[in-house]
């Protein structure tokens, strides 16, 4: 016999086959969706969830599409969190020792209570990545908050208002481009093509038959 | 947590410990050209006729094309029956982009920068798309062992020597000012210390050309040009779908009808120029195949363009990834990322022998593991048909302890979520719809054939690729396409005058439909999937 699960959408009560996850069961019990469905592999963010199980006073925090449902969860989708999204020219900032505080100083006013840590759908420590913000270490909080799928979750359990996954942003933008060296085999590339040193082998190339082109291919070297 | 294997999978598992070591002293044999071509012919879906049927009107007629396909193309449009007023004008832009990924994206900010009025319509949150999901990596010719022309022969080769060669050099040679573009927007690429970017091998690559950003390629790439339009406050109409193109009396593309989703309400939008942008078709399941695409994955806008009158171009042809997860079922159709295989994980047959080399490319590793799963028996059962085994642990026997962790680090996490951890045993997987080849077929500015001011990016366009994408491509091609047309769009708007708006070429389609006796009584573009089950079966207690 198939296992069953009971579970709650919208306060009604539905029973379920239980390997099912929150979101194929919203769907098994008619919900055609239009919120809260992205990817729905778990890459998005666009499934946050809510749930309580029966009888429990603790609410947890989920991706709908990553979470298989459990016996007793009375359920809210959250499909997304207003943020306080700041706009800037990456071009033109700089990765300076304040540049957090400028955009969002509010991540000083952090109590530490790390609500926003347990309730992180993907496991991230988020706490800590505020607390490299902060502390000015960009290179830091790019790489605690690399995996963060934005579902505003932690946003949403924060008592000091911060929009956690921006400021993640933020430093990784600064990061990827300021922080980490260019790649000089990069620049010296798009150059050589730019001054037309590749064009005369790709036009000898591209004017050979498809007999010539694949004998080429089927014999080219591989590397290791 | 208590092994989520069963009985005779962990039978298997033990088949496939006992040949490790033997496995990692030894590489398994590359197929030559002949053996390739026969197992295609013989296993690979796109081959058969089976679950194909033919098209009967548009400018296709008479080619082949999945029988789901067909049907939408068969179908009337969603707003046959609808009065639509032409002269309520809800927005009114330069460029309009139908489709907030990757290839959106890019464009969107090409046309701002170029000074143009843009504007984005998605049908879910903007980013939510294939694009946010790309694990892999993109390909660029930027090390000194690798040059443009390498680039171009792996990757005709790949294509079956079907791709447009002008768009093909276009592709390969942007490639590397696409990855700095990428770079200075902030997209955090994999570096050694001094700043050179790993790059790594894949399927069909005769170069280790794939850059990566951890197994996040595509969200943080996505991410970040998200953030970018925002930050260049161009207009996103979020949860709004586009439904049909609106041409103008002389034919030109001249805006689109949209409908927000969550409201149903129906909106005018006119433009100058439009991009399409609406990515690909997994959603579909073509032959019956999960997929690793995401929700909105519906082949819209192959049917807004083909009923306005364009054509389309190896819609024939479908990219099955390799390894689709084939267990547990929650998984089923999610991608388990080519670089799996590309850092050293074998395939394997139950029995734990290495029946295909891991690097072949995509359609045949897939049709490889059609077949051991198929005529040979030797795949192991899932409950929900068969897999293969990936032999993750070989990873870390190869590279160390700690590979899989910093290498593939999204991989881990999705697995272990259901108690299986890739450093201590193999995992299951079947080949998942992962890609549509061909698109509306486009030309060197990423134009359409047929309908002036109509351009099509991304993996909605059909021609780059030929009739097989190879890994690492396609996330290049939104770029290098996305921002062409972006360009060529916000240049092209600059001179044109829109004229009347007009729909008639729905009604002259529907005529086309009713004369061919083709009408499937269902309507299209269909937009999202339906799995809802019969409400009325479902138990309210
Ligand atoms: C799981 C996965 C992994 C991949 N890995 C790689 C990789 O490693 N390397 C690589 O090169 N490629 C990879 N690919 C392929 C690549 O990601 C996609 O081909 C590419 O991102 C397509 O980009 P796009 O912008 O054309 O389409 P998408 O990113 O899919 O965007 C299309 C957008 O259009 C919207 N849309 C659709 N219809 C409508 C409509 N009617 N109205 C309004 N909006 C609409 C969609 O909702 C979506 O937002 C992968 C794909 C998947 C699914
Ligand atoms: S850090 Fe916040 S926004 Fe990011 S994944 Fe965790 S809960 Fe979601
Ligand atoms: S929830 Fe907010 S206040 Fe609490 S630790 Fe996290 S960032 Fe600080
Ligand atoms: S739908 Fe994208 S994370 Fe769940």
């Amino acid at each position: 016999m198939q296992e069953i699960a009971n579970v709650y959408f919208d306060g009604k009560h539905y029973q379920v086959p239980a390997d099912l996850t929150i979101m194929t069961a919203m769907e098994y019990c008619g919900y055609q969706l239009k919120r809260g469905c992205g990817c729905r592999h778990g890459f998005c963010g666009a499934c946050a969830t809510v749930y309580r199980i029966v009888g429990e006073n603790r609410p947890h925090f989920a991706l709908s599409c990553q979470t298989k449902v459990e016996d007793g969860m009375y359920i809210a989708t959250l499909p997304f969190f207003p943020l306080n999204h700041k706009i800037y020219d990456i071009s033109k900032i700089k990765p300076t020792d304040n540049i957090m505080m400028e955009f969002f100083p509010e991540i000083y006013a952090c109590v530490g209570c790390g609500a926003c840590t347990k309730s992180c759908s993907r496991s991230l420590n988020v706490m800590q990545y505020i607390a490299y913000a902060k502390r000015g270490d960009l290179e830091a909080c790019a790489h605690e908050s690399f995996d963060c799928v934005a579902c505003g979750i932690c946003s949403a359990r924060c008592p000091a208002n911060i929009s956690h996954n921006l400021v993640g942003l933020l430093a990784r933008r600064l990061t990827g481009k300021y922080i980490t060296p260019e790649a000089a085999h990069n620049t010296e590339r798009v150059n050589a093509i730019s001054n037309g040193e590749f064009d005369k082998d790709m036009d000898e190339l591209m004017a050979k038959s498809v007999e010539e082109i694949k004998e080429m291919y089927d014999n080219r070297e591989i590397e290791k | 947590m208590q092994t989520p294997f069963l009985p005779h999978m962990l039978e298997s598992i033990k088949a496939v410990e006992a040949s490790r070591a033997e496995r990692f002293e030894t590489e398994p044999r590359r197929m030559d050209a002949d053996e390739k071509t026969a197992l295609l012919q013989e296993f690979h879906p796109d081959y058969g006729d089976n679950g194909f049927d033919t098209i009967k009107i548009g400018a296709n007629t008479g080619e082949k094309a999945p029988k789901e396909l067909v049907e939408l193309l068969h179908s009337k449009s969603k707003i046959s029956d609808v009065n639509i007023n032409l002269d309520n004008i809800e927005f009114d832009v330069d460029v309009l982009i139908i489709g907030g990924g990757a290839a959106g994206a890019s464009a969107a900010i090409e046309a701002h920068n170029a000074g143009q009025n843009v504007m984005i319509v998605t049908k879910l949150r903007m980013g939510d798309s294939n694009s946010m999901m790309a694990e892999g990596g993109i390909q660029a010719a930027d090390k000194e062992n690798d040059s443009p022309m390498q680039h171009y022969l792996d990757s005709f080769g790949g294509g079956h020597y079907k791709n447009k060669p002008e768009l093909l050099r276009r592709l390969v040679m942007d490639g590397p000012k696409s990855i700095k573009w990428l770079n200075e927007l902030g997209v955090m690429f994999d570096k050694h210390e001094d700043g050179t970017m790993w790059t790594f091998p894949g399927g069909g690559l005769s170069r280790k050309r794939l850059h990566a950003c951890a197994d996040y390629t595509g969200a943080e790439i996505t991410r970040v040009l998200k953030d970018e339009v925002q930050n260049l406050g161009i207009e996103i109409a979020e949860f709004t779908a586009a439904l049909e193109l609106i041409l103008d009396e002389e034919g030109k593309v001249a805006g689109a009808v949209l409908v927000n989703m969550l409201t149903g309400e129906y909106l005018v939008a006119r433009a100058k120029t439009v991009i399409m942008a609406t990515g690909g078709a997994g959603r579909m399941h073509y032959h019956g195949f999960p997929t690793t695409n995401h929700y909105g994955a519906t082949a819209d806008g192959l049917v807004m363009a083909y009923r306005a009158g364009c054509n389309l171009l190896y819609q024939d042809t479908i990219q099955y990834h390799p390894s689709g997860a084939a267990f547990p079922s929650q998984l089923f159709g999610a991608l388990v990322t080519e670089k799996v295989r590309s850092i050293g994980a074998q395939l394997l047959n139950i029995d734990g022998e290495a029946f295909v080399h891991p690097l072949e490319t995509r359609d045949v590793a897939a049709s490889a593991i059609i077949r051991e799963c198929g005529v040979r028996e030797k795949g192991i059962a899932t409950g929900q048909g068969n897999g293969v085994w990936l032999d993750t642990p070989l990873i870390e026997m190869i590279h160390g302890e700690g590979k899989i962790e910093s290498a593939i680090p999204g991989m881990l996490r999705m697995f272990l979520n259901y108690g299986m951890d890739l450093r201590k045993t193999p995992i299951l997987v079947y080949p998942s719809f992962h890609y549509q080849n061909g698109g509306v077929e486009i030309e060197n500015d990423g134009n359409t054939k047929h309908i002036p001011n109509l351009f099509i990016a991304g993996e909605a366009a059909g021609g780059i690729h030929g009739r097989n994408r190879l890994l690492g491509n396609s996330m290049l091609d939104v770029i290098v396409f996305g921002r062409l047309t972006g360009q060529k769009a916000a240049q092209m708007a600059k001179s044109t005058t829109t004229g009347k708006l007009f729909l008639n070429h729905i009604k002259t389609y529907e005529g086309k439909i009713n004369e061919a006796g083709v009408d499937t009584g269902k309507l299209s573009p269909i937009l999202l999937p339906k799995y809802t089950r019969d409400v009325n079966e479902a138990r309210v207690v």
